[in-house]
């Protein structure tokens, strides 16, 4: 079984969505309680992975599966091709952890279409674990595609107000995105083809030994990047995402937070980068000038929001700017920094559109004048939404803190060090779009009639911010259990890609603060 | 060896656990308070224990690693501890002090709601306090360094039900994260800089043997010094992030004793201490702590004289008293300003607490006469005081003798100690030392103010509340008596040598300090002759505030009045804090509103969306336009098949 275990655990939640087509579409507790449990049985599958020590030892493809798929005579080949690494290890089990607890938020919030909704989550389960186990570049899109179709239909139907116009906002960004990507991966399996280069299908392992020229690789990285920037979102492509995050149901937002722009993110490691390294060069100053641009954009914008959702939303944002800096860095500190931060944002903001979810179904407003003191009613709720929003502003000993701070000193030790600096001074704006918030929403006295009878979380509240508590403080005492397995695999990344540092150390930090990226391009070798 | 070491902040932490989770079903305060209590204690017979094991030792500098907290690539860093003379006295002080506050916050606190809060945050932040104390590195000091920010902001705002508390505890998170990204960007600097000369390491000890590779007064050492520097004004509330201290006084007084006076506020001085062969390489940044600290002293003195809140006096002089310890800091005498943290947390956490009493006190009067208007920690409705409660005015009154610097009180030694620094070492000059000398005499000044409106003159308070004044009980004055003793005898481990003494305490902290204090000396010129004159000098200061207090408020007291007839300006800008919160306003806050306003309404929904939904608009222009083109009625097509017909026969013909 264990060589089977990635399809297993990939396409476990698409025979469940097969089942769900049969339960009766009135009968919701069946289909809530059926859909927790294959998302818990998918959850259950995918832990071995977790617990193998193998990715402690080596950084490589481990749990590979392999089979020819589509062959036209040499004209076209994309094979079944599955693997993962340190890499991928902790986003898939960040998405079979997170289906579950988004599932159980479903219990009172979902009511119309439930049939609908429950076989949507699931096809998307099966389209984000496919494409974070993806070796092969066409499949990969597959499967990218195939998780964005869910994603539309839960915003457009389940979502608030505006989930029309979210919705086809959302799409049309990612569309775009996506079309790009489409043709730099057909660009470049025909030029490996036509190099003569030893290919396997769309493999990525093989494609990461071609030796791209580097203009084709500036284009290309400019396709990749565009549409993986999209889904991060990196400042000025994030417009989306407020909009799809207020309108979305509290499962859709959790999951498109956790795990949706984490493929952005992930596409970066995974791809962008690696496939293109010489062009990487030459767009690492632009890209952490909108990481920085973002992180401060942000967290100003956020601060500023009226509804509590589209502040998280912002929020992200920020988040998602440390993350892709620290990955910018190319060296350890920073890609672990950044890695563990993906997985961070996944816990803690999911944990936080959970949370905003409880208020919601309470009040159906989202509004933060709408509430205050509801500390008082609350206390329960009170000391989770503290622990949550000081993993969020990454306070020493929550995850928060492991994953920023790495991914900072990352940033400082590479050639990135003054946009660490500007970078860092977004902790401050972080604790006072937070804190403000916890303040006008929590603190202070009941004033307005309709909190006054509100009822603190129930069992089901709990137990299922639990885990995400559990793993807030896991993180931020002992991160080694994550990154031991991760380190492996980094290193050999980084290997791979060359030991190319974004900078050669500098001897004297103060006098020399424009040394960046970009003096040491490479001059784009082998030009044709 | 000292293998117990991580015991010390385990059993707060155990506390707080229990407390925090279980507290609000115990109900019983006496349990609750009780446990929190012990748990301090337990803490402080650890601690003693240990403290005691180095005195006998040889080796001064015990690292104890518990386990590896964050591995990657060249970056280790182990949950590690590290014991030596100078975390040795403050594990002592805040184990010590924080079991007096524990036990008086029983009384204080009593029938408060949600009791369990309170001792829950009050343990977390005695854990808090003793990882930044003990952390054996640079990040473990930072979990500390943030902790005890959170309890601060937890409970400063701890009647959240107020506005005013729980805006004092986000200013006071904000205005930390300030200083604290100045750690961060001093931490990745010093990580960067040692591992560009091969060694990656932000462990103290290590830091502190490879610092020389680093070039003394070089731009490196003075970035990395100046940025830690800035943590330091966050946490110590230096000029220019002063301002969130007085407004902490929102929390209930105990707080104020342990966090805003005793010890958190001391971390930066204590930082400087743990890192003094770093910032002893850079004589600008030690120039730039000793000038600020002065600074401070000076000015936030100026603000003491004319606050009528009874806490924020206190606030204002803990700010002053900080900017003296920094003082010391920075001309290099570092144990004096080890001594002066250790004195001051004596005799300030007495002064606090016994303004908590004389609150309580009014409190409890006020609540039986049913006057809910008196501001009990308005000064203008104390006087008197002293004798309706003997013990809180006798514990406050050599407190108030120890930190004027009255001889033979603890903060005689230890200010005077600075004084001498300031004016007398080779990076000390005439003007620090009147700056600290003149803020001395206006301390002396303030302070007997407090007490003659607190304590003397006629009973001002609601005559029907006053006879209900009573002292408070004894988990309220046992701790004051304790610590009222040690602001009178704590000076005398370091009494100086001029006056006859050996200073036991520079000598303890001697292997702390042993690789730097020789770069910096008293002049040659220093002659005893001098050191007497100078001691008398700032006596002399002393008694002179003194005198004038008495003046003003207990021999004329329409003295104070007629004074701000004829300056108002001077006094208004003064009861106003110098309008330094509205400057900060009007330069930092509400910019930084408007421009997220304007970034969100301006350029995310007109800018990018504009944009996108101008794309969106084009297409769906376009498409409509095209539409047309396939409206499925045949004739249309056939009128365009003609039409095109005809063009492209037309093109052969003519063309």
């Amino acid at each position: 079984m264990a060589d089977s275990l990635l399809s297993l655990m990939t396409f476990f939640p698409l025979l469940g969505m097969l089942f769900v087509l049969f339960i009766p579409k009135d009968n919701d507790g069946l289909l809530k309680g059926f859909t927790l449990v294959v998302t818990l049985i998918t959850f259950v599958i995918s832990l071995p992975l977790a617990f193998n020590d193998v990715f402690a030892t080596s950084g490589g493809m481990h749990y590979r599966e392999f089979a020819e798929w589509i062959n036209i005579g040499g004209f076209f080949q994309m094979n079944y091709n599955l693997g993962v690494d340190g890499i991928s290890l902790w986003l898939v089990m960040l998405t079979t952890f997170i289906m579950p607890i988004a599932v159980l938020s479903t219990w009172k919030a979902v009511e119309k279409n439930t049939k609908g909704f429950m076989a949507l989550l699931l096809l998307l389960e099966t389209g984000m674990l496919g494409a974070f186990v993806s070796l092969d570049l066409f499949l990969f899109y597959i499967f990218w595609e195939l998780m964005l179709i869910p994603m539309y239909f839960l915003i457009g139907i389940w979502g608030g107000k505006n989930r029309i116009y979210a919705a086809v906002k959302f799409f049309i960004y990612t569309a775009v995105g996506s079309l790009l990507m489409l043709v730099a991966i057909i660009f470049v399996y025909y030029y490996a083809v036509q190099s003569g280069a030893d290919i396997n299908g769309f493999g990525i392992q093989e494609f990461y030994k071609l030796d791209l020229p580097y203009n084709a690789q500036y284009w290309l990285f400019l396709a990749f990047g565009f549409s993986f920037a999209i889904k991060v979102p990196m400042f000025p492509l994030h417009t989306w995402l407020p909009d799809a995050h207020t309108e979305a149901p509290t499962a859709g937002s959790v999951i498109l937070a956790a795990v949706l722009l984490k493929m952005g993110t992930y596409g970066y490691v995974r791809f962008a980068m690696p496939l293109f390294p010489d062009a990487l060069q030459t767009f690492i100053p632009l890209l952490a000038t909108l990481c920085v641009i973002g992180i401060i954009y942000g967290s100003l914008v956020a601060m500023m929001q009226e509804d509590v959702k589209k502040l998280v939303a912002y929020s992200s944002v920020a988040h998602l700017g440390f993350v892709m800096l620290g990955v910018f860095a190319m060296n350890m500190q920073g890609m672990a920094g950044g890695m563990l931060q993906m997985i961070n944002h996944g816990v803690s903001t999911g944990a936080l559109f959970l949370i905003v979810g409880f208020i919601y179904e309470r009040r159906h407003t989202r509004l933060i004048t709408e509430f205050g003191g509801l500390a008082h009613k609350m206390p329960v709720f009170a000391t989770i939404f503290m622990i949550v929003t000081l993993s969020s502003i990454g306070l020493p000993g929550t995850n928060g803190f492991v994953g920023e701070f790495l991914a900072l000193m990352g940033a400082f030790e590479s050639g990135l060090r003054w946009y660490a600096v500007i970078a860092t001074s977004g902790v401050i704006f972080a604790a006072v779009y937070m804190l403000w918030m916890y303040q006008r929403v929590m603190l202070g006295t009941v004033t307005n009639p309709a909190n006054e009878n509100l009822k603190d979380l129930n069992a089901r509240e709990i137990v299922l911010m639990l885990p995400l508590l559990l793993f807030v403080f896991w993180i931020g005492v002992y991160p080694n259990t994550f990154f031991r397995k991760m380190n492996p695999a980094l290193e050999q990344m980084l290997t791979q890609m060359g030991h190319k540092p974004a900078i050669v150390e500098v001897h004297n930090p103060v006098a020399a603060p424009a040394a960046h990226a970009t003096e040491h391009a490479p001059a784009g070798h082998g030009h044709n | 060896m000292y293998s117990n070491l991580w015991l010390i902040p385990f059993f707060p932490l155990v506390g707080s656990i229990i407390n925090g989770l279980f507290g609000k079903k115990i109900k019983n305060e006496k349990i609750i308070g009780g446990l929190a209590t012990l748990m301090m204690f337990l803490s402080f017979l650890v601690a003693t224990q240990n403290f005691l094991r180095l005195m006998g030792d040889n080796v001064k500098t015990h690292q104890v690693v518990i386990a590896s907290w964050i591995s990657v690539g060249n970056l280790q860093i182990d949950w590690g501890f590290l014991l030596d003379p100078l975390s040795a006295v403050m594990i002592m002080v805040v184990t010590g002090v924080g079991t007096l506050i524990h036990l008086y916050s029983i009384g204080y606190m009593h029938g408060e709601y949600s009791f369990y809060r309170f001792f829950c945050y009050l343990n977390l932040f005695a854990f808090a306090m003793l990882m930044l104390v003990l952390g054996g590195n640079a990040l473990v000091m930072f979990i500390g360094w943030e902790g005890v920010g959170l309890c601060s902001y937890l409970l400063i705002g701890y009647y959240f039900e107020k506005k005013s508390a729980s805006d004092a505890g986000k200013k006071a998170f904000v205005v930390n994260r300030i200083g604290d990204f100045g750690f961060l960007c001093g931490l990745f600097t010093l990580f960067w800089a040692l591992g560009s000369k091969g060694v990656w390491t932000i462990n103290f000890v290590e830091i502190a043997e490879n610092a020389h590779l680093l070039e003394t007064g070089g731009v490196v050492v003075t970035a990395v010094t100046l940025c830690f520097f800035l943590g330091a004004t966050g946490k110590s509330a230096q000029i220019p992030l002063y301002t969130w201290l007085p407004d902490a006084m929102e929390g209930p007084t105990p707080v104020s004793a342990l966090i805003h006076a005793a010890t958190m506020v001391t971390a930066g001085v204590y930082m400087i201490g743990r890192m003094n062969v770093l910032f002893a390489m850079s004589p600008t940044t030690m120039m730039t702590v000793a000038t600020v600290g002065g600074l401070t002293a000076f000015f936030a003195a100026t603000i003491g004289f004319a606050q009528n809140d009874i806490k924020r006096v206190l606030a204002y002089s803990t700010v002053s008293q900080l900017g003296y310890m920094f003082l010391a800091m920075g001309v290099g005498a570092f144990s004096a300003g080890i001594f002066h943290l250790m004195t001051h947390a004596f005799f300030k956490a007495c002064l606090f607490l016994g303004s908590g009493s004389v609150i309580h006190g009014l409190h409890h009067a006020y609540h039986h006469a049913h006057n809910h208007h008196d501001d009990p920690q308005d000064m203008r409705n104390m006087g008197g005081l002293r004798k309706k409660m003997p013990i809180t005015f006798i514990t406050f009154f050599v407190s108030t003798l120890a930190i004027c610097g009255v001889p033979l009180f603890s903060g005689f030694f230890s200010k005077d100690e600075i004084l001498w620094w300031a004016f007398g070492s080779t990076r000390g000059h005439w003007f620090l030392w009147a700056m600290g000398a003149v803020a001395a005499g206006m301390t002396a000044f303030y302070m007997f103010r407090l007490v003659f409106m607190t304590f003397f003159g006629e009973q001002k308070t609601d005559p029907k509340a006053k006879d209900h004044i009573p002292e408070s009980p004894l988990t309220i004055t046992i701790p004051l008596m304790v610590l009222g003793l040690l602001a009178v005898i704590g000076g005398y481990i370091g009494v100086p040598k001029i006056l006859g003494g050996s200073n036991r305490f520079e000598h303890w902290l001697a292997p702390v300090f042993e690789h730097t204090q020789h770069h910096f000396e008293i002049h040659a010129h220093g002659s005893h002759a001098t050191e007497y004159m100078m001691m008398g000098i700032s006596v002399g200061i002393a008694a002179f505030g003194i005198l004038l207090a008495w003046t003003m408020y207990v021999k004329n007291p329409d003295m104070p009045a007629k004074f701000t007839a004829k300056f108002p300006a001077l006094y208004k800008a003064v009861f106003n804090k110098w309008y330094i919160d509205e400057l900060y306003d009007f330069l930092f806050v509400n910019p930084c509103k408007k421009i997220g306003t304007f970034l969100w309404r301006g350029f995310d929904v007109k800018v990018v969306d504009g944009v996108v939904n101008g794309v969106a608009w084009v297409v769906k222009g376009v498409g409509s336009g095209l539409k047309y083109t396939q409206s499925g009625y045949l004739h249309n097509y056939a009128v365009a098949m003609v039409i095109g017909v005809v063009v492209i026969v037309g093109y052969y013909v003519f063309g």
